[in-house]
């Protein structure tokens, strides 16, 4: 019973999140919303979700603060070292033979993954012809995005990964040390581009020839799984290059046949031409 | 049988419909005495969580795979749950059970310095399957899977843990056992042949 009166409330949270303030979170992966709404209970003092949804309608300030409870922001720079290995040594070389380019990192949290590309694109000889779109739903993550400032205890975990990326630099070549934390180069995000875009609700605004979108379709239900990635279709160029997720696949998505695996175990797959 | 609604649960256990297991540090030796147990006719899905270092591959499914006569898998995302199938949690992901009976993965925080985190799985698969879920907590140097045992009883659910004194390291069914004192601590013997009862079936022990 009680189980089943929380489902209940759990939708009209969502819907009412939804109706009101247009944050569509209603085809993501219920266990994991519920579990962070528990959560979000706990510091908002409700003793229900029905307490909390009231709060909500009647109180706009609130939105951004259970947002980021329901966007989970845990990123890492240069995460699966072996992921961006093969960005390096089997796609850029492709990317190489385009005069210009566009590179879209959707849900971008707080920027660890497009410093990292940043980054890459420069040891390789491609920043200057690159322009990156950085987007996510979550705007306080956006903000330090663009600040590119990370706690000095996590800069250890980012060396490595860089290095077992195949690094051709060392990372401090990039940051000073600054309010307690590192400060990335602001020169890494002069080509990016921030905005506030949601794969569930909004739609196509470029032409890319990479995206990458890592741990965020994990997030969604199938269906909201083949809406983003029908998006990644709509936004490549022919030939272009979509990295996902370690564990996420094309394994059962509707778009399967607009792809080809191109590094299958780095979840790395080519637009068909 | 012993049912559950001892202390307070909300509901009395119902026929078993899915199984789920997690342990740390000893705990590999400890499932190979339960996972090969398990008979080719069991007809539950067995979900499996162990502590793993987060980027190394894990070996799981090789270890097992030729040891059981169940088929062995890493867990995938949006995965629909098949009875008579054992799914282990992949490296640097949590496993959740949805309430339409697939998987999800994610990549949220560490519980208990642990991703894939024992509670996460048990929470989850408590709300999907209620009292219908069988739930087993293995030795480990951890408190992981205390806070989900309880939700397991909570729901009605079956508790199981390895008698501390069989453990190898004995934290982690310690910290099970306070968290969910009507849980029925047990050595690994007698757990897979808990389970395969629970399937209705017995266990081919070797
Ligand atoms: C777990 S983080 C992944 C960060 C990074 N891509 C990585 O792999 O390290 C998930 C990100 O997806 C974002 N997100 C969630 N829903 C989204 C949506 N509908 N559209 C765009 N981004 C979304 C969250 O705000 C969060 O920043």
């Amino acid at each position: 019973m009680a189980a089943k009166t929380e489902e209940i409330e759990l939708q009209l949270l969502l819907e009412a999140l939804y109706q009101q303030y247009h944050y569509d979170f209603r085809g993501y992966s219920m266990a994991s919303v519920k579990r962070r709404v528990a959560q979000a209970l706990v510091q908002f003092k409700c003793p229900s979700i029905s307490a909390l949804q009231e709060k909500l309608l009647h109180d706009p300030g609130l939105v951004p603060h259970l947002v980021a409870y329901l966007t989970v922001q845990v990123s890492e720079m240069f995460r699966d070292p072996s992921y961006y290995r093969a960005l390096r040594e089997n796609v850029i070389p492709h990317l190489k033979t385009y005069p210009s380019l566009k590179v879209w990192v959707a849900g971008c949290s707080a920027g660890e993954e497009l410093y990292s590309l940043a980054i890459l694109f420069r040891e390789e000889g491609l920043e200057s012809r690159t322009i990156f779109y950085a987007t996510d739903i979550n705007a306080d993550a956006l903000k330090k995005a663009e600040l590119g400032i990370y706690d000095l205890d996590r800069v250890a975990l980012f060396t490595d990964n860089h290095r077992k990326s195949g690094g051709k630099s060392s990372l401090s070549d990039y940051y000073t040390a600054a309010y307690g934390g590192v400060k990335f180069d602001k020169t890494l995000r002069e080509r990016t581009v921030f905005s506030d875009h949601s794969l569930v609700s909004d739609s196509v605004f470029a032409e890319v020839h990479l995206v990458t979108c890592r741990n965020v379709l994990i997030y969604f239900n199938r269906e909201l799984q083949d809406r983003a990635i029908g998006l990644f279709e709509d936004a490549l160029v022919r030939r272009g290059f979509m990295g996902l997720g370690l564990k996420e696949s094309m394994h059962f998505s509707a778009h399967t046949d607009s792809f080809t695996p191109f590094v299958l175990d780095q979840r790395i797959y080519q637009k068909k031409g | 049988m012993k049912t559950s609604n001892l202390s307070g649960s909300s509901s009395a256990s119902a026929p078993a419909e899915c199984i789920v297991i997690g342990g740390s540090a000893g705990s590999i030796d400890a499932l190979i005495n339960i996972l090969p147990a398990l008979p080719r006719d069991f007809a539950l899905p067995v979900l499996v969580v162990i502590h793993l270092p987060p980027n190394e591959r894990s070996l799981l499914a090789e270890i097992f795979g030729p040891r059981c006569q169940l088929p062995v898998k890493e867990a995938e995302d949006k995965e629909p749950l098949a009875g008579g199938t054992i799914y282990f949690a992949p490296p640097n992901y949590h496993l959740l059970v949805e309430s339409d009976f697939t998987l999800s993965l994610s990549s949220d925080e560490p519980v208990f310095y642990s991703r894939p985190a024992i509670d996460i799985l048990f929470e989850t698969a408590a709300d999907a399957y209620g009292n219908g879920l069988r739930a087993v907590v293995l030795t480990g140097a951890s408190s992981d899977g205390a806070a989900g045992l309880r939700a397991v009883h909570r729901v009605g659910g079956l508790c199981f843990v390895q008698r501390p004194d069989t453990a190898e390291v004995s934290l982690m069914p310690q910290s099970a056992l306070e968290a969910c004192p009507a849980a029925r601590s047990l050595n690994v013997q007698q757990i897979a042949r808990e389970l395969s009862a629970q399937a209705g079936i017995r266990p081919h022990l070797t």
